[in-house]
């Protein structure tokens, strides 16, 4: 499958669940145990053509996701590589002490993917957005959470967790026509950020689709002068460290942005490292402020709640003054 | 009695003894006694005659062990001494600091022990896991899964009762430790399970019911195959704290502190 500048935009239009699809279905010509488990959500997922084309590496486990993990679990001690998949709330909150005992006490290896998660599905209500997963899932030890920038880190990230020896979490967040933050292939590691933008005066981490945002926050910042870092922080556990020591020598703001609950997700995660270095430098969490709002569209509630590019810039300006 | 069903029957007070020895080093900690002594005689047919395993633990070709019932677990570590898995010193660590057999399994592939359990609800759905595996390897394995009554409370035993007969898992065998109590008291006053037979044999699975203490019944139940592509499930009924007359179906032995006296009563009542 090669990563060009067709691809990319194909998935990018496609969006990151239905990418998640023709990156499974790509692993399966190369890894011979590979085995895609889901509950009821094969078209949801992108799975619809793995379904068809491997039916003997894909199980569905109706809508019973507790069950699902125990299954995967008892597929993965056999020497399964396998990978579980349904939507966020029901992949990782509704199967949590099975995630637990089975993947994070047991080390069972799974790759976990929660599609649709953030507030992608505001339409639906807060059954099915999903605020609460890195949260949740951060707080079992054993477990890698992986929260991709766009579609091409999608594939990426996939590939490195059905690789990887340690179980992950992967958090799909966007919809359709989902911005493109890389345009060309590049190096992809888990716990390992990427910078994707250099400046002097600020440090702006930011996962998930909120990465695209961050960029935009970036430029819109230029305006009033001020030069900001933009990090992908792409994986949230094991966080990078090192950009966050190295953001604390050299910013006088750092700002987390992610489409999470303030607490639990990124911010969390970074400033738990912050505070363990000696610049005393500050920090604004920007994410969904710990309350839930009546549903609406992806953009509704991105806005409703303040994750838009305009609203960020206001609030970093505010905490500049 | 055939030589087969002394065997399974010496095994049987073998491991009561082993139950005994570890309750009693378990000192105050005390320890889930009373479930562990209703499964004695299924796991004594199921590791004396029945399950496919050598001196090896990790042998690849070896049948599936998943207790479920994980705080039932004495009765499985005295089981893994009496096949050589584990040595007698070793199960006088049972709830030490840093032990390797601790009150619910812990997942240890080197003494035997498959998976870890504890939290009821789950080993079901981890042989349904193993016994797909089995399939797709054409492995002519089985997995044995030995699942509490008041487990059956647990939702998620029924979506991998609704899977297991989905996929056809024919190799895949669970016994239900029916003794009619669970933690606080009787089924019946807490959770009541009315018609446990109906309810897997609805779900799909060939049900048998016996009496979980008659050694010879319970062997020749294994002995038979149903000839069907449905998974199989054993009620078997059973009586909490079997074995001794202080703790037979008296629920405060659910979990409690075995004293000097009443292991010296016990032990003679083994004999």
């Amino acid at each position: 499958m090669e990563v060009n500048e067709r691809n990319i935009k194909m998935w990018s239009t496609i969006g990151s669940r239905a990418t998640f699809g023709i990156g499974a279905l790509n692993l399966a010509t190369k890894i011979d145990n590979l085995m895609v488990l889901t509950c009821d959500v094969s078209t949801s997922a992108g799975l619809d053509r793995f379904r068809k084309t491997y039916p003997e590496k894909y199980l569905d486990l109706g809508i019973a996701e507790q069950n699902m993990i125990g299954v995967a679990a008892g597929l993965a001690s056999e020497g399964y590589n396998v990978v579980t998949t349904t939507f966020a709330p029901f992949q990782t909150a509704r199967c949590c002490e099975q995630i637990k005992v089975n993947v994070g006490y047991m080390k069972q290896k799974l790759c976990m993917v929660g599609i649709a998660s953030g507030l992608a599905l505001g339409n639906l209500g807060f059954t099915h957005c999903c605020i609460e997963d890195i949260g949740i899932l951060r707080s079992i030890p054993n477990i890698q959470i992986i929260s991709p920038a766009d579609s091409l880190e999608t594939i990426k990230a996939l590939t490195a967790a059905v690789e990887s020896k340690k179980s992950t979490y992967i958090r799909l967040t966007g919809s359709s026509n989902n911005p493109i933050v890389y345009k060309e292939d590049y190096n992809f590691k888990i716990g390992k950020s990427v910078k994707l933008k250099s400046g002097s005066d600020i440090s702006i981490f930011s996962t998930g689709a909120m990465v695209s945002t961050s960029l935009e926050v970036a430029k819109k910042l230029e305006e009033s002068k001020i030069s900001s870092n933009v990090i992908n922080m792409h994986t949230i556990k094991p966080i990078d460290d090192e950009a966050i020591n190295d953001a604390a020598l050299k910013s006088k703001l750092i700002i987390s942005i992610e489409e999470h609950n303030i607490i639990g997700g990124l911010g969390s995660a970074i400033s738990e490292q912050l505070v363990k270095t000696k610049n005393n430098v500050k920090m604004l969490c920007i994410g969904i402020n710990d309350h839930y709002v009546k549903g609406g569209s992806y953009a509704y509630l991105k806005n409703r709640y303040e994750l838009s590019a305009d609203k960020i810039v206001n609030k970093i300006l505010k905490n500049l003054e | 009695m055939n030589n087969e069903l002394l065997k399974i029957e010496k095994l049987s007070k073998n491991i009561r003894k082993n139950i005994l020895d570890m309750a009693f080093y378990a000192g105050a900690s005390s320890s889930h006694f009373g479930g562990a002594l209703s499964i004695v005689d299924i796991i004594s047919v199921l590791f004396g005659n029945k399950m496919k395993f050598n001196n090896n633990p990790e042998w690849p070709d070896r049948d599936r062990f998943i207790l479920s019932k994980g705080h039932a677990c004495l009765a499985y570590y005295a089981a893994l001494c009496e096949i050589g898995y584990l040595s007698s010193e070793e199960l006088k660590t049972f709830e030490k600091d840093n032990s390797n057999l601790l009150g619910h399994p812990v997942i240890n592939r080197n003494i035997g022990i498959d998976f870890s359990n504890g939290s009821l609800g789950m080993g079901l759905s981890l042989g349904i896991g193993v016994a797909i595996s089995f399939k797709k390897k054409k492995k002519n394995n089985n997995v044995f899964v030995v699942i509490g009554d008041g487990e059956c409370n647990e939702g998620s035993v029924w979506e991998a009762a609704m899977a297991a007969a989905h996929f056809e898992l024919n190799n895949l065998n669970i016994i239900i430790d029916n003794n009619n109590f669970q933690q606080t008291g009787s089924n019946n006053q807490i959770m009541s399970l009315k018609g446990l037979e109906n309810k897997w044999s609805s779900f799909g699975w060939n049900v048998s019911m016996l009496d979980g203490h008659n050694i010879k019944e319970i062997n020749d139940y294994f002995k038979k195959d149903n000839g069907n592509n449905k998974p199989n499930a054993l009620i078997a009924k059973t009586i909490k704290g079997k074995g001794f007359s202080f703790s037979e179906n008296n629920n405060d032995w659910h979990h409690a502190v075995l004293s000097k006296s009443q292991y010296e009563k016990a032990l003679k009542e083994i004999l």
